[in-house]
Parts: C-alpha cells; sequence; structure tokens
C-alpha cells in the first residue's frame, strides 16, 4: 500500500480504515474467501476516494504527525494552534486526549494505549478516527480568540487534567511499564503557560499539578502501600517543589481570574504547608471548597469538602452533607469509603464496617482495595 | 466548505411546536427567521427550508426494486424540523451559528467536497 500510494500516512490511514470497515462487515457478511485481497482492494478504493475528495489530507495528517521540539518561536505558534485543535470539543475527550499525547507530548499509540489500559488497536482505531473527523469536519488549526477562548481553553485544561489524574491516581498500581501521565500532564500544562503565558488558569492547573507532584513520595509506604494524608509522612514531601507550586499560585492569583483549577490548588497548598495533620487550617479550606462550589456544583466536590466539614463542624454535621448526596454518589466507592470514615469517627464502628464492605465491592484500583482491605481489618 | 445544518427534535419537541398560540408560533417563527435573514445577507445560507415534521414517505431499494413506504427512514421519535446549507471557512463557523441557533438542537454534517 505505502508503495502503491507513495505516502506513508495515507496508506496507514486507508489500511487503518479497510480493517475497521472489515471488523464492522465480516461478523454481519462473513469473511469473504480471500480477505487478503478484500482488504487491498477495499483499502485501494478507500484511498483513492480519500485523494480525490480532500486534498487537505496529507497536509492536515503531516501537520498533526510532525514531531516538535521546544524552542523555536514559528514552532512555537503551530504548537499552540495544534493544542487547540486536538483539544476541540467536537472530538470525542477519549480521542482529545490521545490526540495531544500523541502530536503534542510525542507518545506512541502503544504508550498511550498502555497508559489506558487498552488495547492499541482500539487506541489506534480512536486515533484514526479523530484524524479523519479533524479532515471531513475540518476542524480549524488555529488558536481561539477574544469570546471563544476561555471555553476553549477550558477543554485543553480538562484535557490535561483527566491525564494527569490518570497518571497520579494509578501510581504504584502494578502496571511497570507506564509512561508517567501526571509528569507529561505537567510538561504540556507547562509548555501551555509558555505559549499562552498569563492564563490564571493555566497557572492554577499547573500548581494544582506541582503541589500534588511535590507530595507524591509519600503517597505509598515502603511496601507501596498506599497512604492517606492524615498518615503521611510529610518530611517525605518535596519542599522546594510545594514552594514552586505556592508561587506559581500567588502568579495565578495576581492576574486576578479565579477559577476552580486556582480554588483546588489552593487548597493543596494549605494542606502542603500544615506541619500536620492536626495543624491543617480546617476554616480556610472549607471556605475555599465552599468558593469552588459556588463555581462548580459538582457532587465530587462536596463528598471532597466532607472531611474539611468534619474537622470543623463534627463528623455528625459531615455526614449530613454526605448522605444528602446519596442519590447521585451511591455507586461511588469513594462515597461509601468516606461515609465509613466519618461513621468511624462517631463510634459506629458497626455501620462503619458496613459502608468499607460496599466502597470494597465498588472500588477497582488495586491499592485502594488494599487500603480499605486494611481498614477492615484493623 | 459547506456543511449541512440539520434542526433536530424529538416527536414532543414537534408536538409542543404544532401546539403553539399563534403569538408563540410566531415569536419563535421570527427568532428563527431573523437568524435566516442575518446568515444569509452575510453570504452564509446558501439554502434551507422549515420541514412539516410529519407526512414522510420513504424510498428505498429492495430485493432489485424499490419500495415506497409511509414514514421516515431514521427513527421515528426524531424529527428533523428544518435545514440549512451553510458555506463558511470550517467547523468553528458553523459551530458558531450552531451556537446562535434561537431553536432545538442543531446537528453540523460535513459535505464532500468536489
Amino acid at each position: 500500500m505505502v508503495r502503491v500510494l507513495g505516502n506513508f500516512d495515507v496508506a496507514e490511514e486507508v489500511v487503518q480504515d479497510s480493517l475497521v470497515t472489515a471488523l464492522e462487515r465480516w461478523p454481519q457478511q462473513g469473511i469473504p474467501d480471500n480477505p487478503g485481497a478484500w482488504l487491498m482492494t477495499t483499502a485501494r478504493r478507500r484511498a483513492i476516494d480519500l485523494l480525490r475528495r480532500d486534498r487537505r489530507y496529507v497536509e492536515k495528517v503531516a501537520l498533526l504527525e510532525r514531531s516538535t521540539l521546544p524552542g523555536d518561536s514559528s514552532e512555537t505558534d503551530d504548537r499552540l494552534r495544534l493544542i487547540f485543535t486536538c483539544c476541540h470539543p467536537a472530538l470525542a475527550q477519549d480521542a482529545q486526549v490521545a490526540l495531544t499525547l500523541r502530536s503534542i507530548a510525542g507518545f506512541t499509540t502503544a504508550e498511550i494505549a498502555a497508559a489506558f489500559l487498552v488495547a492499541e488497536a482500539t487506541m489506534a482505531q480512536r486515533i484514526v478516527r479523530a484524524k479523519r473527523k479533524i479532515v471531513a469536519a475540518n476542524i480549524p488549526y488555529r488558536v481561539p480568540e477574544g469570546d471563544e477562548l476561555p471555553d476553549r481553553l477550558d477543554a485543553v485544561l480538562a484535557v490535561l487534567y483527566l491525564m494527569f489524574n490518570e497518571g497520579y491516581l494509578s501510581r504504584g498500581s502494578e502496571v511497570a511499564s507506564r509512561r508517567d501521565l501526571a509528569e507529561d500532564a505537567l510538561w504540556l500544562t507547562r509548555l501551555l503557560d509558555r505559549l499562552l503565558p498569563d492564563q490564571a488558569e493555566v497557572l492554577g492547573l499547573e500548581a494544582l499539578m506541582k503541589l500534588n507532584i511535590a507530595r507524591a513520595a509519600a503517597r505509598f509506604d515502603a511496601a507501596g502501600e498506599m497512604v492517606l494524608l492524615p498518615d503521611q509522612d510529610r518530611g517525605l514531601w518535596d519542599g522546594i517543589g510545594i514552594q514552586d507550586g505556592v508561587a506559581l499560585l500567588h502568579r495565578a492569583a495576581a492576574l486576578n481570574a479565579p477559577g476552580p483549577y486556582q480554588l483546588q490548588a489552593a487548597i493543596a497548598a494549605v494542606h502542603s504547608e500544615a506541619s500536620a495533620w492536626e495543624a491543617t487550617d480546617w476554616r480556610q479550606i472549607v471556605l475555599l471548597y465552599d468558593a469552588l462550589l459556588r463555581m462548580t456544583d459538582s457532587p465530587i466536590v462536596r463528598l471532597n469538602g466532607a472531611i474539611a466539614v468534619s474537622r470543623l463542624a463534627g463528623p455528625e454535621v459531615a455526614l449530613g452533607e454526605v448522605n444528602d448526596l446519596a442519590m447521585l454518589l451511591g455507586d461511588y466507592h469513594l462515597w461509601h469509603s468516606t461515609r465509613g470514615e466519618l461513621l468511624e469517627q462517631m463510634g459506629e464502628h458497626a455501620l462503619a464496617r458496613q459502608a468499607r464492605l460496599r466502597a470494597l465491592e465498588l472500588c477497582q484500583n488495586p491499592a485502594e482495595r488494599r487500603l480499605l482491605e486494611r481498614k477492615l481489618a484493623g | 466548505m459547506k456543511y449541512l445544518l440539520l434542526f433536530v427534535g424529538t416527536r414532543e419537541d414537534q408536538n409542543r411546536w404544532d401546539g403553539m398560540s399563534k403569538e408563540q408560533y410566531a415569536t419563535a417563527m421570527a427568532a428563527a427567521g431573523k437568524w435566516f435573514d442575518e446568515y444569509t445577507h452575510s453570504g452564509k445560507i446558501e439554502g434551507g427550508l422549515q420541514l412539516t415534521g410529519s407526512g414522510v414517505t420513504t424510498v428505498q431499494p429492495q430485493n432489485g426494486s424499490r419500495v415506497v413506504t409511509d414514514g421516515p427512514f431514521i427513527e421515528s421519535k426524531e424529527v428533523i424540523g428544518g435545514f440549512a446549507i451553510v458555506n463558511v471557512k470550517d467547523l468553528d463557523e458553523a459551530q458558531a451559528m450552531a451556537l446562535a441557533w434561537p431553536g432545538g438542537p442543531v446537528e453540523i454534517w460535513p459535505a464532500v467536497e468536489r
């Protein structure tokens, strides 16, 4: 196919495409007598279609595939445009993440597939489909301006945040071959800050990532078991990293455009600056959660704020708030484990145990499961 | 680049639309009319129609001949209320038009370029 077409990108694309067609058709229509020839014919037909129908194709694919290196200012603009193209809301969010990792961070398809624990073929297909949509729907290659920018920037930040969480939460899990998505997400956010300076929420997200990474060493003990914030050895925290995160947050605050990432970073900063769990400024944290809820009223944020409420107003008050979320979060393991924690504090050991057992049933992450098992045993 | 903007909705949306009072209908039509006028003036709309949303007939090939049936080809719980053919620079521009549409959901279908 490469020889026939003389263009690797297009060849790769049409072969993928023919395989997709085959996967869709063969189960229904049966496998043709000569599958190889069928694929080749289909691929050639698709290729001619593509080339005739859309001359922009080669150009666009080349653009997406172009490897980029930091530095050079003409490339800076290109990369910023590319980020916005990859994170265009007309693409499915998982495809946005995959395209960004591939085109900006230089991941291979295999690495992205490993990072998200999906089969390489599935990931390849996802990327191919997204690229095809960029071409077919003519998703522009430009930096959004004026009124458009805030929403589009939010979409980019959502992709980076998702990437970070995927990496951060899975740290210490058994998959050793995964690239560190959290570090890559931080790198990409820093890149975005350089390409599009003085955006408060970009700095806010960078601060949030930085502060979390700075405390990462204490999240797992020597045996690889997860350690929650109250029990962490704060001596293992990276003081310089925390200072950097707080400095980023100050830069963000100076821009006077508060947003959810800055508030989450501020919450992380208050925790990071406390010498011990008991010394945490809970009033400040509850205030920050209230501000965050005014901006994004999400049940997850309410749940996260509940522990702070319990420290300030007692576990009974916090449990009341958590119970109110039953309809929304009843299938979420952290809802049950938070209830378990609060009931334990209230001395309701039997009920706490029940809640933790339910959390264990719902929890997939191995490290979190072991943590719940330890709590149930202790 | 050309796109087809499809103004879609559910059967219930259509019933609501059909059950509007004269004034409500006039207000809704005026808003849609204004949208069409503005974009036609700026040269972005090449054509469009408001559809009745009912009385649809489908003609389709079947066993070598063509069969005429009552009803639409798409799921009957969905209705196409109308469409516009637009000629704009890229998806962002088509999206901006869809965002400004005063009615319900809009599907943006890119056209094959020749």
